[in-house]
């Protein structure tokens, strides 16, 4: 014989009777579930979210700070420049004498906050304007996309790294020439799904309500761009992020005493003949685990996002 | 020797969500010379049947039972025997002839390649041979038609040429599924007409797939209905229309609209068709069966005989108390 | 139900521009006729079947008329007002007042809003001022209008059949109490047994809201169930039109017959006794139309006169018009 609780049984009973609206399960939920699965990706956003809290926890336990000179090993960091805990100094120091366990949080401060900020601008301005183009169609959108076509024909580089000896060596110069340039791939990708949509039948329906424009591109067109878009947001960061790395690596991308992934493993290269390894290893470690994170986080995107699978 | 027995074909297929059965212990059998329809609606299980039969399931899938032509086991047969079998014995049609032509392939090519495969024979003669098919199937300028790509002809014609392709190796069994499904009414009652005068003058035996139940009355000897993955009822085509005996079969027939009938409200079936079944308990169609009782819902009915001539049905309720 | 015309349909033509391969940008692009000069009355409560098979224009039609693609020439007159003289802000208004309903039931609804949302869009466009209270209550209401629970407000597009989905579509049309549906298509992705079910909630929405229906279809047998009158469409041109029983019991003209032959009667005695009418041939390509009556090259009683003069749509009987030199 089964013993129930009387009262639970009748509080289910009251739940299956009630005919509250039950909520539905949105396509986000299941691609969510989809992106649970996929073991590569959720590893990858495990290590990554650990680096970024690393670059938020990672100054508590800071001896040095990343522009502190140790004069102890100023110019014998080969011989006591190394990684160790009595010193204070985990990653080792750099020829300066500098803490590179300071240095790199620095560097990963920076390196993500433009690869964020910079796919962001991308992400927002190429997507207004490719939906935009895209919607409107005709000789507007012959006339945006030609206007994309030449911008993107124009050396990127190049004119990153006039402007920034034009106008000086600043965070700010840097995002503003990589969200001006990198906007362009996104607009394309998007005005290009957009083309798709317009032809759906639920665009149909919208403009035979008498929607407006303006509201069919973002109520309708948008959110269902946000999967693609977001793929291939994915894939901006670490594309803004090695830009960034090759202007540091240049030497044109921060200023001293701050400092980057670029520089850091530009410095760390240079040094690479002295036996000071980790001045290399340790930032380009830091720089290459946290691209190959982010592409299987934007693989397992792509994959729980496809609307093949659903 | 039999012609075409199959016997408690089950075809489930592996998903992230479980196992799906597709197909659940489905049996008939076909004389030769015969044209037998297969009538259902979506997720009957029809085309996943005959996909088994020809080794098409998808990678996923997973077909048990026993398929027997002219008394040689074909199921889960390996590809290689399985390719004696195919074209040469036993030919396919399908839906959309748009997507079965290769798109870049000449009509020529794609032709000559079977005859050129099957029978062995040099590409001259293959393509002469595709030529005099073509006309059989009424295609008007065959010699200079043959040479022009897919998209080049209308659907139609596309359609007239998967059944010439199929029938260049003279098999004993052609199976369409939904031959005419994606056609204008016009083109279909062409292809349907093509498709008798095929089976007079060669003797082909036919499995046609359809949910149009029209096309099923006026081109086929024997109908067998299928709901949820299941058999619900075969027979000679006159008499299911005249005298179906599963309420599925009657509420379907009632629910068709007639070009020749002036009735103002169309009877119909309440409820939807059935999901992928997970675990099928019961009668696939006793959620919606106006005459379901308790039994209906808790043991799969078998299929039994209900008469002379090859009739046979499934379901629990006697045919008396359906009247 | 009074009887009063409610919209006058005169001449009205749509073409489209289509560049071959190989065509240079300033290549003058060659015509397409999708619509060549169809005229109809439609009074109130009637329902009107436009017939047709692939390429005859008829979902073209259905949106030239509410300027969803912009019309060559001719008037739509709605309650005497030319809609396609309308700005787009004007036409803006009466788009209350006549809605659509779509073949693909599960495309026509933006996969990513609840079906609460996708109901009441129409309300929150043209009374942006309604509470949300409000809204609700006229969602749930016109949901179960439409046999729909209500507790299914919040679920998406995708957790529902076929035949719910359109319900979901229907339930959109009507929310703004409409005059006018134009059904394109709505049962043909679906299967019979919920076919059935559609067009009956139709029929019974129809009486119960005065509403007047266009109803476009291949599929003969469901438009003649629920048609009031018929029009067939071929390539553009109308060749007949006629009350439903006219239509089936005394076809006039010659691609009319053949269809309505061709129809297949769920009946074996029946099917298998057909005198069938078939229609040789192809249809013709139609950026070169044949001259003339563009029926000819199909036409078993097709004579000079054919290729010379179009034959004008002209009545051959009380209230039954036949485009046709030689109709029966």
């Amino acid at each position: 014989m089964i013993v129930a609780d009387k009262n639970k049984i009748i509080s289910m009973a009251k739940n299956l009777s009630e005919d509250s609206a039950t909520s539905g399960r949105s396509l986000w939920a299941d691609a969510r579930t989809r992106f649970m699965r996929n073991k590569a990706a959720i590893t990858s956003l495990v290590i990554l979210v650990l680096i970024v809290l690393f670059s938020f926890v990672g100054p508590y336990f800071a001896v040095w700070t990343y522009e502190q000179i140790d004069w102890n090993t100023m110019g014998s960091a080969a011989t006591l420049g190394m990684p160790s805990i009595e010193t204070g100094h985990y990653f080792g120091t750099d020829d300066l004498g500098r803490d590179l366990y300071s240095r790199v949080i620095q560097g990963t401060q920076i390196s993500l906050m433009v690869g964020i900020v910079g796919a962001t601008i991308a992400v927002v301005v190429g997507t207004l304007y490719g939906a935009t183009s895209g919607y409107i169609g005709g000789r507007t959108d012959q006339i945006m996309m030609r206007i994309v076509d030449i911008l993107m024909a124009i050396p990127f580089m190049f004119v990153l790294i006039l402007l920034l000896v034009v106008f000086g060596r600043s965070i700010v110069m840097l995002f503003v020439g990589i969200g001006l340039l990198s906007w362009l791939d996104m607009s394309r990708i998007v005005r290009g799904q957009t083309l798709n949509l317009k032809n759906k039948e639920f665009i149909e329906a919208a403009q035979a309500t008498g929607v407006s424009d303006y509201k069919i591109i973002m109520r309708h067109i948008v959110p269902n761009l946000l999967g693609i878009v977001a793929v291939y947001a994915t894939l901006l960061v670490p594309g803004i992020i090695i830009a960034e790395s090759f202007i540091s690596f240049l030497g044109l991308g921060v200023q001293e005493p701050k400092t980057s992934w670029g520089a850091l493993i530009s410095e760390g290269a240079g040094t690479i003949n002295y036996d000071t390894e980790w001045q290399l290893l340790v930032p380009l470690s830091f720089f290459i685990v946290t691209l190959f994170c982010i592409y299987f986080i934007g693989d397992g995107l792509r994959d729980a996002l496809d609307p093949k699978e659903r | 020797m039999s012609f075409l027995e199959v016997n408690n074909l089950n075809v489930e297929f592996n998903t992230a969500d479980g196992i799906v059965r597709a197909v659940n212990n489905v049996s008939f059998s076909l004389e030769q010379g015969k044209i037998l329809a297969i009538v259902g609606e979506s997720g009957s299980g029809k085309s996943q049947t005959v996909f088994a039969m020809m080794g098409l399931l998808d990678q996923n899938g997973r077909a048990t039972g026993s398929v027997k032509f002219e008394d040689q086991e074909i199921l889960n047969l390996s590809i290689s025997e399985l390719n004696l079998i195919r074209s040469e014995k036993i030919a396919m049609i399908f839906q959309d002839p748009m997507t079965s032509l290769n798109p870049y392939m000449k009509v020529s090519e794609q032709m000559a390649e079977v005859l050129i495969h099957h029978k062995g024979l040099s590409k001259t003669d293959a393509i002469e041979q595709s030529i005099s098919m073509l006309d059989a199937v009424q295609i008007p300028e065959a010699r200079n038609l043959i040479r022009m790509y897919p998209h080049e002809f209308s659907g139609g014609m596309r359609q007239r040429v998967m059944i010439a392709m199929s029938l260049l190796c003279n098999p004993k069994l052609l199976i369409a599924d939904e031959p005419t499904t994606a056609l204008d009414v016009t083109v279909q009652a062409q292809i349907m007409h093509l498709l008798s005068d095929i089976q007079k003058e060669f003797g082909t035996s036919i499995i046609l797939i359809t949910h149009d139940l029209g096309v099923v009355a006026g081109n086929s000897d024997e109908t067998l209905v299928m709901y949820g993955g299941q058999v619900m009822e075969i027979a000679k085509t006159e008499l299911i229309y005249a005298r179906p005996t599963h309420p599925y079969t009657q509420g379907l027939i009632s629910a068709v609209p007639r070009l020749d009938d002036n009735a103002e409200k169309l009877k119909t079936i309440q409820g939807n068709p059935p999901d992928a079944m997970l675990d099928p308990v019961g009668c696939p169609f006793s959620p919606r069966c106006k005459f379901s009782k308790d039994i209906c819902s808790n043991q799969t009915p078998d299929l039994l005989e209900a008469g002379e001539n090859n009739h046979f049905r499934a379901c629990h309720v006697a045919f008396e108390e359906l009247l | 139900m009074n009887h009063e015309t409610i919209m006058q349909v005169e001449n009205l033509k749509v073409h489209f521009d289509v560049s071959s391969e190989g065509d240079m940008p300033w290549t003058k692009r060659k015509k397409l006729q999708a619509v060549n000069g169809v005229s109809f009355e439609l009074k109130s409560g009637e329902t009107l079947g436009i017939v047709g098979e692939s390429g005859c224009g008829k979902s073209t039609l259905a949106r030239a008329i509410i300027s969803m693609v912009p019309a060559e020439t001719g008037r739509v007159l709605w309650f005497g007002k030319d809609l396609l003289a309308l700005q787009k802000t004007e036409m803006r208004k009466h788009r209350k007042e006549i809605q659509m309903i779509f073949q693909d039931p599960l495309a026509s609804l933006n996969p990513r809003m609840t079906i609460g949302e996708i109901i009441a869009e129409p309300l929150k466009t043209h009374y942006p001022k309604t509470s949300k209270g409000d809204t609700k209550a006229r969602v749930e209401d016109v949901m179960n209008k439409v046999g729909l629970l209500e507790n299914l407000i919040n679920r998406y597009p995708h957790e529902f059949s076929g035949g719910q989905c359109q319900r979901i579509g229907i339930a959109r049309a009507l929310i703004l109490k409409p005059k006018l549906i134009i059904c394109d298509e709505p049962v043909s992705a679906l299967d019979v047994s919920i076919q059935a079910q559609v067009i009956n909630l139709l029929m019974d929405l129809q009486k119960e809201m005065d509403l007047t229906l266009i109803f476009i279809a291949h599929d003969l047998s469901i438009v003649k169930h629920i048609s009031t009158k018929i029009m067939v469409l071929y390539m553009g041109n109308m060749v007949e039109l006629a009350k439903s029983e006219d239509i089936y019991d005394h076809p006039r003209h010659p691609y009319t017959q053949a269809l309505i032959s061709a129809v297949p009667i769920p009946d074996p005695k029946i099917e298998k006794n057909k005198d069938l009418i078939l229609i040789e041939g192809d249809l013709p390509s139609p950026i070169n139309p044949p001259s003339g009556c563009v029926f000819r090259t199909r036409c078993k009683k097709a004579q000079d006169i054919c290729s010379q003069e179009k034959p004008e749509l002209k009545e051959a009987a009380s209230s039954h018009e036949v485009a046709c030199h030689f109709h029966d």
